[in-house]
């Protein structure tokens, strides 16, 4: 199992080292500019438990945790 | 004369910016077949005028959403003489991204660096001049907000704008295997400039571009060997992957070169207002703090007092002006009877609510522009997610409360078409005001003490069958569609007086164009249909005129629900103008006198069952016309909105038909 951005605590980040998402989402990724090599950061947790945002990039993106584990993290 | 497309992300100011180019001389209207807005203008600039479109706010030129394939499909176009690109200075790398895509299109070109002061505040320094040298494409610091910097933008998008001065060389062989493309793409009918683009999205395999140009055998089999070629690179990478990377490499590079951030930079304005406003404890208190300032507003005090001035001036004012207006110049009664009662009672009722929807607009529009709804958005997904719906569902459902009108229009603020959709056909089960008098008349009639018990329940069953509908459609209609929830938690920022007010006049102006034709027919309509009998003799009774002959005709359908008798039929018809119609049309038609009010006739003819059967109808059904024009023009269709009304109703028949047979058994 690799690890994905799912896995990560508010606080913890990890560089992205691929995507397991396809079609419009896999797109969307790419055009918000989660690719290869980027550093996420895990910010907070919604206050019911999902979504959750994250900063990369200098901006913050809320993104659910489904799709979350669809991105995969060096190490 | 030239025509100027700008072109951004969203939450790049771009409206703003439109708005300070063209001033007044603005018109919206839509894109053909969808319900984007289209919005243009044009720049009087030194005696020369430029016509300007604003494109839809767009992280890239991706076919997904309907806005990037509108985006994309004009700037592809042949209309278009150049590109305005806003970029959001305080968030250059991810808008960088699009203004890459943009300089392959080889079109005249230039950047508005916009939110310039916002950068400069955070101590952060970009070298405007570097930028340009990397891009090939002018770049001008700009304010919208403020005004600042608009002088040189003018000067350079009214005067010769040239294409960008030579192409990103991108890495890992990309930007070579563009260039060879490029080549392959010349023996076709593609405009020179644009081949780069064109070039990178059949290497990326991308499903419209790829059917939409024709290439002989041979060339298609020139770009696939050069697909192949650049997967030899990488292995494990597609080819949308690595496009992407080489762009956003790119970039990485032009903002190393250009921006200076310091050491150690400070939490941004931004950063520290979203520790308090999404964190984990207060997140929901704050939440339903803002949401109950803005109900209490416009639905208590202070709206109910503005609307009651408009009903003032239309009812008291406006209807006996125009009766003696038109007594003195000789009309005849019928006519004042169509005038008075009719469209006066019919449009003028329906614009009283005018102030109501202006301030929850004026709500609206702030919780947009300053960067909270999509902070809503976050708080609340995942529990309208289990219905189907997404967290930007909330406040379009919410204000569902007030008035299905503007509440379906509030629904424009979510980019997933199928949310959207399924927003609207759900908001109308949400009880609105109007609906709250029938209540609490009938209620009041038939179950005495326990009538707010009632009321409350007929609340609560709203929203219990809006989740059970929200499953239904689910299942059936919007099956198999994955919609993601990827969005942007924008920077907060203050909006503009300007901007506000004039965001609060586009949407005034709308409901009144809206009042002014849909409902004003509909209103001769049925006063036409209450005055006449079906030979069109004036009716001596509303027994006889048509709406009476056709509630007879119709009474049967609700029998099995326990209210076949015509006068309720025909309230519920009424009701279709208006939800409060159907309590005076009741009274009307039940020959309220001195001698009997309503209530004590009312709780004659009806049992406790079938009331509350009735009441559970008139919550269900189709919403009234003003609500039914407003969803007709944001669903883009006669069939979709026929289709929801078709919903609601026959939900409505089945639930009362169940509440009224199930009840019967139990009492």
């Amino acid at each position: 199992m690799k690890k994905t951005l799912a896995g990560l605590k508010p606080g913890q980040s990890g560089v992205v080292d691929g995507l397991t998402a396809a079609g419009a989402v896999k797109r969307h990724f790419l055009d918000m500019g989660i690719t290869k090599g980027v550093r996420i950061t895990v910010e907070r947790i919604a206050p019911f438990g999902d979504p959750i945002a994250v900063r990369l990039r200098g901006y913050s993106l809320s993104l659910r945790r489904d799709e979350a584990a669809k991105i995969e993290l060096e190490g | 004369m030239h025509t100027l497309a700008i072109i951004g992300n969203p939450n790049s100011g771009k409206t703003t910016l439109f708005n300070r180019l063209t001033g007044s001389n603005q018109h919206v209207g839509n894109w053909p077949g969808v319900t984007v807005d289209r919005k243009t203008g044009h720049i009087n600039y030194q005696g020369k005028r430029t016509d300007v479109v604003d494109l839809p706010g767009i992280y890239s030129l991706s076919p997904y959403t309907q806005e990037e394939i509108i985006a994309r499909e004009f700037v592809l176009s042949d209309e278009l003489d150049g590109i305005l690109n806003i970029v959001d200075a305080t968030n250059l790398e991810r808008n960088l991204y699009l203004t890459m895509q943009l300089i392959g299109l080889g079109l005249p070109m230039v950047i508005a660096l916009n939110f310039i002061d916002d950068v400069e505040s955070q101590d952060i320094h970009i070298d405007c001049n570097k930028l340009r040298e990397r891009l090939g494409v002018p770049v001008y610091p700009i304010s919208a907000r403020r005004g600042l910097g608009m002088d040189a933008l003018l000067e350079a998008v009214t005067g010769e704008m040239q294409p960008p001065t030579h192409q990103p060389a991108y890495l890992h062989g990309v930007g070579a295997a563009i260039r060879r493309g490029a080549e392959i793409l010349e023996q076709t009918n593609i405009r020179a400039c644009s081949r780069p683009f064109y070039a990178a999205k059949l290497l990326e395999d991308d499903p419209q571009i790829v059917s939409h140009v024709q290439l002989s055998l041979e060339q298609r089999q020139e770009m696939d060997d050069l697909a192949d070629a650049l997967s030899a690179h990488e292995i494990g990478h597609d080819h949308e992957m690595m496009f992407a990377d080489a762009v956003y490499d790119y970039i990485e590079g032009v903002v190393r070169d250009s921006v200076r951030k310091p050491a150690h930079p400070k939490l941004t304005p931004t950063e520290r207002i979203d520790k308090v406003v999404i964190n984990k404890w207060l997140a929901v208190p704050i939440f339903i703090a803002i949401m109950a300032l803005m109900f209490w507003t416009t639905f208590g005090p202070v709206g109910e007092w503005l609307k009651g001035i408009f009903e003032t001036l239309i009812q008291g004012k406006l209807s006996p002006w125009l009766e003696s207006a038109l007594l003195a110049a000789g009309a005849s009664d019928w006519v004042i009877g169509l005038v008075c009662d009719g469209i006066i009672g019919g449009v003028g009722g329906v614009v009283s609510f005018l102030p109501q929807i202006v301030l929850l607009f004026f709500f609206l529009s702030m919780l947009e522009d300053t960067g909270y709804l999509a902070r809503i958005a976050f708080i609340m997904d995942t529990l309208l997610r289990r219905i189907g719906l997404s967290g930007k569902s909330f406040v379009p459902m919410l204000m569902g409360f007030g008035c299905t009108t503007p509440a379906v229009m509030a629904a424009r603020t979510m980019e997933n078409e199928k949310d959207r959709r399924m927003t609207i056909m759900l908001t109308p089960f949400m009880s609105c005001g109007a609906k709250l008098p029938v209540y609490s008349l009938i209620a009041a009639a038939i179950f005495g003490a326990n009538a707010g018990l009632v009321i409350i329940s007929l609340y609560v069953f709203g929203i219990l069958m809006s989740i059970f509908a929200g499953f239904v459609l689910k299942k059936t209609v919007f099956r198999d569609v994955s919609s993601g929830f990827v969005l942007e938690l924008p920077p907060y920022r203050l909006p503009t007086f300007k901007g506000t007010v004039r965001g609060m006049w586009d949407k005034a102006r709308d409901f009144i164009t809206k009042a002014g034709t849909v409902i004003f027919l509909m209103s001769i309509v049925i006063w036409v249909l209450q005055n006449f009998t079906p030979t069109f003799a004036v009716a001596a009774s509303p027994e006889t005129s048509i709406l009476g002959v056709f509630g007879r005709f119709i009474a049967p359908i609700f029998a099995p629900l326990g209210f076949g008798e015509w006068q309720a039929s025909v309230s519920l018809l009424t009701g279709l103008v208006a939800k409060e119609a159907v309590v005076s049309t009741m009274s009307v038609l039940y020959g309220v006198s001195a001698s009997a009010d309503l209530s004590a006739i009312l709780s004659g003819v009806f049992s406790p069952v079938a009331a509350y059967a009735f009441l559970v109808f008139i919550l269900l059904y189709m919403p009234c016309m003003s609500a039914f024009a407003t969803i007709k023009r944001e669903l883009g269709g006669w069939r979709w909105a026929l289709g929801a009304a078709a919903f609601q109703t026959c939900l409505a028949w089945l639930t009362a038909f169940v509440v009224y047979h199930v009840g019967m058994l139990l009492f």
